[in-house]
């Protein structure tokens, strides 16, 4: 475990950006309730085996005497590394995007199932968009019952995705909850 | 007609005969002491209701003759001159009414017999008989008609049994049926019989072979039950609140939806989970801002439980040993939001030495156990489980709760307690790994905080528990409708160790000790002083220990090594440690005084000890032979 370098660190950040544009300060300036101590701490991130944590401070202090390779996740897991170097935000983000995300869109009933199984949003799954949306811009993908289902990048902004034919995609799927069912292994 | 209206008034006739006769045994069994008139109301109610065909006396073939000439040998002629003055209709309905009577009588008679006769039926089968069985695929509705009789007999031994057929025969039978019937092996059935009466025994392995009840929890930390339930209604899930005892539980009756895949369980809004999960955490009680260990936490359903029950403050250190267990458990902490959690890959004996002893408030150890709870999850286990497998489970466990009590720090603000859970229903995981503990360190058993389940066993067979046992609880599925599962919350008083003070208790209990206390970096003088204890016994126990039975005598030698080592790492720590620096908090007044006298006694030197071991060893196996 060890804190990010510059480049990282951008990376990351640069990805966050996407979905939550200035609040991310927010994200990262949080007081943290987390750990036995009575003052709240700040959040951190970790890159632990290619992959990259979130977590209160006395969380990471705390996890700095368990070996490297007995550890095996701290706090939040927000993205990894691929194999070719590049970062990509995880599902398990989720709640911490959709806490900050500046953009959102809701689904359908109907089209919540095939959101879940890794397709992309098509316009006539699509309730309601925020405005302001351009296009990639990162979303986060809400049900009609203001459950967080997942995330993905606009493809088209609001006024286009309003003129757009009904089978158009308009949301290109990044992560989703049924993830955590299909993919368990990956994440 | 005419014949019967002759009939009839002679056997009117004969009735009042035979009915005053009668008159004070009508009961019953006065019936067989006048064997005539038997024969004789039997012929009569032949005649008039065809269902009796019982009387032996054939009164078919000219019957007008033969009542006639009855009549005439027996009855006085006064009576038939009275009646013939009768009508003929009034005398028919009383002939009927009386034969009717009688015929009734006689029914109840017949039934008492033939119950009589049953009740003595019911006989072990021979050997002809069961060898013929074992031939054939096993008829399970004779099985399980055998099941209950045995039940029935072992009920009411005394007045029931068999001549010359011990209660033992009886048990030995009912134990090959269940075998069979429900598809057990020896082991299980007997150590169940060990446990439970017949009649219990019987429901609990009926209550094992039905399917498990499907049962949720809300998740706190994203939703509350009563808006889950109402969304899981909307999806068409039938489901009810899971009881008084919790706020979060809810039961699944059937659904129309798969309720392992709605978006609201991907979404980290409830955790499909057993009912007898839910306990231990309750039992655990954890509070804000607390430091907890899991020490077996895959799949993870408990620790998420502790973090919402924490709302996410505090910390929680979710140990898992099998890596193929890690990725479910990540995946589990992460989908239910769960954000104050390490989570990490350890041996729960190893933990004490990575996290530090007395560093944490509270630990759950939901132990790894043979299953036999669980046998309507997992029906292998009926046939899988031998001795063996219970003893080395239990070993494992010993190990660990000396593990989890050492974490502890006694001494918290808010916490100090150890959750020791199960889901398993047999003596040797539960009550004796606790009693165990009780010996090993300063902890006391205090009551769960589950008001319903049975209280663990004090006595069992020849083991005889600690009284506080009375406040671990006992779970089972035909009594609770969930897992059979045991939890026992243990509060550590203070942070030292105890000594056994009883150096005739089995030298098992004392090699496990060793090995136990070897893992653990705790270096007391009260180890050495056990190691020395068992030196000076070993001489005394070697001739008791020659009986050949190997257990023993590998244990002998492993106890033998062990000391070795201990003595030699006391040797050096000795050495290194200056006097009197001692690292546990509690009473230490005795210890001290104990290792001052101790560092004056001159331990032996290698090349003596192993000379010594040596001897023995000849001495062992000239005995053997």
């Amino acid at each position: 475990m060890r804190p990010l370098d510059e480049k990282e660190t951008t990376a990351v950040f640069e990805k966050l950006f996407k979905f939550t544009g200035p609040n991310l300060k927010h994200i990262v300036e949080r007081p943290a309730t987390e750990g036995p101590d009575d003052a709240p701490g700040r959040y951190c991130f970790r890159l632990h085996k290619n992959r990259v944590y979130y977590a209160s401070e006395s969380i990471i202090r705390r996890a700095t005497n368990i070996s490297r390779d007995r550890l095996v996740s701290i706090g939040t897991c927000i993205g990894k590394y691929t194999n070719s170097g590049v970062f990509r935000l995880t599902i398990q983000s989720l709640d911490l995007l959709a806490a900050h995300a500046r953009h959102k869109v809701w689904l359908k009933p109907t089209a919540e199932l095939s959101f879940l199984y890794g397709n992309a949003v098509l316009k006539g799954g699509l309730a309601r968009i925020t405005d302001n949306t351009h296009a990639g811009d990162g979303v986060v993908v809400y049900s009609m019952a203001d459950v967080p289902l997942g995330f993905g990048v606009a493809a088209r902004s609001t006024q286009d995705c309003r003129k757009a034919d009904a089978n158009a995609i308009v949301v290109n799927h990044q992560a989703d909850v049924g993830e955590y069912l299909r993919n368990e292994e990956e994440l | 007609m005419a014949k019967k209206q002759q009939k009839g008034g002679q056997r009117e006739e004969k009735k009042k005969y035979n009915l005053s006769s009668k008159g004070p045994e009508d009961d019953l069994l006065g019936v067989v002491s006048d064997t005539e008139e038997v024969d004789e109301d039997e012929s009569q109610a032949s005649d008039i209701e065809d269902d009796q065909s019982e009387s032996e006396v054939s009164s078919d073939g000219d019957p007008f003759a033969d009542d006639f000439l009855r009549d005439g040998d027996e009855e006085g002629r006064d009576d038939s001159g009275l009646e013939s003055d009768e009508s003929d209709l009034e005398a028919k309905s009383r002939a009927i009414d009386e034969a009717k009577a009688i015929a009734l009588v006689e029914a109840e008679e017949e039934l008492k017999l033939n119950i009589k006769e049953e009740s003595d039926e019911f006989r072990l089968p021979t050997k002809e008989e069961l060898e013929n069985e074992a031939k054939q695929p096993p008829n399970l509705q004779s099985l399980q008609r055998r099941i209950k009789e045995i039940s029935r007999v072992l009920s009411n031994f005394k007045s029931l049994r068999q001549e010359n057929t011990s209660r033992k025969e009886y048990l030995e039978q009912l134990k090959a049926d269940l075998c069979s019937y429900y598809g057990y092996n020896e082991f299980l059935i007997g150590s169940f019989m060990e446990i439970f009466p017949v009649v219990e025994l019987v429901e609990l392995l009926e209550a094992l072979e039905k399917n498990r009840p499907e049962t949720l929890r809300a998740n706190t930390l994203k939703t509350r039950r009563r808006d889950l339930a109402a969304v899981l209604l909307n999806r068409g899930v039938n489901l009810d609140a899971i009881g008084k005892w919790s706020k979060v539980g809810l039961v699944v009756y059937d659904s129309q939806v798969p309720i392992g895949a709605t978006p609201e369980i991907m979404a980290g809004h409830y955790m499909r989970q057993g009912a007898s999960s839910f306990l231990p955490v309750m039992a655990l009680a954890p509070q804000e801002k607390e430091r907890i260990v899991d020490m077996a936490a895959a799949p993870g359903g408990k620790t998420t439980y502790i973090a919402a029950l924490m709302k996410n403050t505090g910390i929680i250190y979710a140990n898992e040993f099998k890596e193929k267990r890690l990725k479910s458990l990540t995946a589990n902490i992460h989908r239910m939001g769960v954000t104050n959690t390490v989570v990490c890959n350890y041996d729960g004996k190893e933990l004490p030495r990575i996290l530090g002893s007395k560093s944490v408030d509270r630990v759950l150890l939901d132990a790894p156990c043979s299953g036999t709870g669980i046998i309507w999850n997992e029906p292998s286990v009926k046939t899988s489980k031998a001795i063996e497998d219970i003893r080395n489970c239990a070993f494992l466990q010993k190990q660990l709760i000396l593990a989890a009590i050492d974490l502890v720090d006694a001494n918290s603000k808010s916490g100090g307690f150890i959750v020791y859970s199960t889901c398993s229903m047999m003596v040797e995981e539960n009550e004796a790994v606790i009693d165990y503990a009780l010996k090993k360190r300063d902890v006391q058993v205090v009551p769960c905080g589950l008001d319903f389940g049975r209280p663990g066993f004090i006595r069992f067979r020849e083991h005889r528990f600690h009284v506080s046992l009375e406040k671990t609880r006992r779970f089972y599925p035909h009594v609770n409708n969930m897992d059979g599962f045991f939890v026992a919350k243990l509060k550590k008083r203070s942070n030292s160790k105890l000594v056994t003070t009883e150096p005739s208790k089995a030298s098992e209990e004392a090699g496990e000790g060793m090995d136990v206390e070897n893992d653990l970096n705790e270096k007391t003088i009260k180890v050495s002083k056990m190691a020395m204890k068992q030196q000076n016994n070993e001489a005394s126990k070697s001739s008791t220990l020659s009986d050949g039975k190997v257990t023993i005598q590998k244990k002998f030698v492993n106890v033998k090594q062990h000391k070795f080592k201990s003595v030699q790492k006391n040797i050096r720590k000795r050495n290194s440690r200056p006097a009197g620096s001692n690292q546990s908090n509690g009473k230490e007044y005795d210890k001290r005084s104990l290792g001052n006298a101790k560092k004056k006694r001159k331990f032996p030197s290698r090349e003596e000890i192993s000379q010594a071991r040596e001897e023995k060893r000849k001495a062992l196996k000239k005995q053997k032979v």
